[in-house]
């Protein structure tokens, strides 16, 4: 533990929400807007979500086609690497295994690299995406999600700081290596558990 | 010893060897590093506060300096209403104190001088593009740049008297000074169009909200989405 800094008290340590991880603090109702490229407008008729690399299968659905897989949620808690978090929310769509089942995945793969309509990118193990711990949302709350937060459908790994969850998600490219993203070219840390603090590059 | 690593690298302290006021509500902290470390204009640190059961509160500032000297940085912090680290800093530090820091991060919104840049700010926005101004006035390519800034009222304006160049506007939303030629009023298209320079990178830095309606703005002028960088300031405290 670094020394304290002069004159800083803090909210005290036993009232901190156990949900909260390290150095992360409640945002409440707020949910900052962070992204790096200019917001898309999205044209429902043309959006689409594909899984191609490694997979038996490269499969493509259209808005309609991927609302009739059958619907998964996620209540809990999202954490961005810039410190703030949001406790209690409710995200729903496809769970990311209904879709990696469509397409079958072959035996080498590993990696994922998602890929999104503005060019952003970003990598995750197979193993974060599987399991029921990955989906593809378009409803926050009982609405649809709104485009500032990735609508009209964005992934979601909320085990994972937030810049993982890509905004305006268009495919999954499966790899049998890993592949640094946008962040993680960047600096960022090519896993980012929340838990263990990995941020950067190198913690 | 100086440190070059794109990632962060590790915490570390600096010791605040001056604090200046730029407006009502923002302070400028300039910090001596303990450990020397490159950057480029652009990048930003963060500021851990620990306290005495360990308990911590971080957030991410925008280094204001230019990065010629990898001694010291300038970090200036807008006070929000209730926000822990801003006004911890802005209430209680005084110079001498040490903090404890990490930088610098970000690889993207990042500008060394060699390319023309088209430099978009709202409000606090206008501090990461201040570091790429001033390291652009330092190397004599002041023609590499144009800057708006948009601002409430004149008293909101960080580092004000800075903006002498042809190269720079200000855009006053609600109150302008005496006699300023241009009126009170949003952001618009007209006031970009003499920023625009062929081939460049537009840096836009912002609430989402400023940043949404600048990058439409700068598109509706042909500037290509690929050729936007943004960087939206969240209501991180």
């Amino acid at each position: 533990m670094a020394k304290p800094t002069r004159g800083f008290l803090g909210r005290g340590k036993a009232a901190r929400d156990p949900r909260l991880p390290p150095g992360q603090y409640d945002a409440g109702d707020q949910w900052p807007v962070l992204n790096a490229e200019v917001t898309p407008h999205l044209d429902l008729a043309t959006w689409s979500f594909s899984v191609e690399g490694l997979v038996e299968h490269p499969t493509t659905w259209n808005w309609e086609e991927i609302h009739a897989l059958p619907v998964s949620a996620y209540s809990g808690d999202i954490h961005c690497v810039t410190t703030w978090s949001k406790l209690g929310v409710n995200f729903s769509g496809v769970s990311v295994d209904t879709l990696l089942d469509a397409a079958g995945l072959k035996s080498t793969a590993s990696y994922v690299l998602a890929f999104c309509h503005t060019g952003y990118t970003t990598n995750l193990p197979l193993a974060d995406v599987t399991g029921g711990r990955a989906w593809v949302v378009w409803d926050y709350g009982n609405a649809p999600l709104p485009i500032e937060h990735g609508g009209p459908a964005r992934l979601l790994v909320p085990h994972l700081y937030f810049w993982k969850s890509a905004k305006w998600v268009a495919g999954l490219r499966v790899l049998d290596h890993d592949e640094p993203g946008f962040w993680e070219r960047n600096g960022y840390h090519d896993r980012g558990d929340p838990w263990l603090e990995q941020r950067y590059q190198g913690d | 010893m100086t440190t070059d690593q794109p990632g962060g690298g590790s915490w570390q302290m600096a010791t605040v060897s001056e604090i200046r006021q730029e407006t009502p509500n923002a302070k400028t902290f300039r910090m001596t590093l303990s450990t020397p470390s490159r950057r480029l204009a652009g990048q930003y640190y963060v500021v851990r506060l620990t306290a005495p059961d360990g308990y911590t509160a971080s957030r991410s500032y925008s280094v204001g300096s230019a990065p010629d000297d990898p001694n010291q940085i300038d970090l200036t912090v807008e006070k929000l209403d209730g926000g822990e680290v801003s006004v911890f800093l802005h209430d209680e530090v005084i110079v001498g104190d040490e903090l404890e820091v990490r930088g610098p991060i970000g690889g993207w919104f990042v500008w060394s001088a060699t390319t023309p840049a088209v430099l978009v700010g709202g409000g606090s926005g206008v501090v990461p593009l201040m570091a790429m101004l001033r390291l652009a006035r330092q190397t004599g390519r002041s023609d590499l740049v144009r800057m708006v800034v948009s601002v409430r009222t004149p008293k909101d304006l960080y580092y004000a008297d800075e903006f002498t160049g042809s190269e720079t506007t200000v855009a006053y939303t609600r109150v302008t000074p005496p006699s300023y030629p241009r009126p009170a009023g949003r952001l618009s298209a007209s006031d970009l169009v003499p920023l625009l320079l062929p081939d460049a990178t537009a840096y836009v830095c912002g609430t989402p909200g400023f940043a949404d309606s600048a990058s439409e703005l700068l598109m509706g002028l042909g500037q290509p989405v690929e050729s936007i960088r943004v960087e939206r300031f969240g209501p991180t405290g």
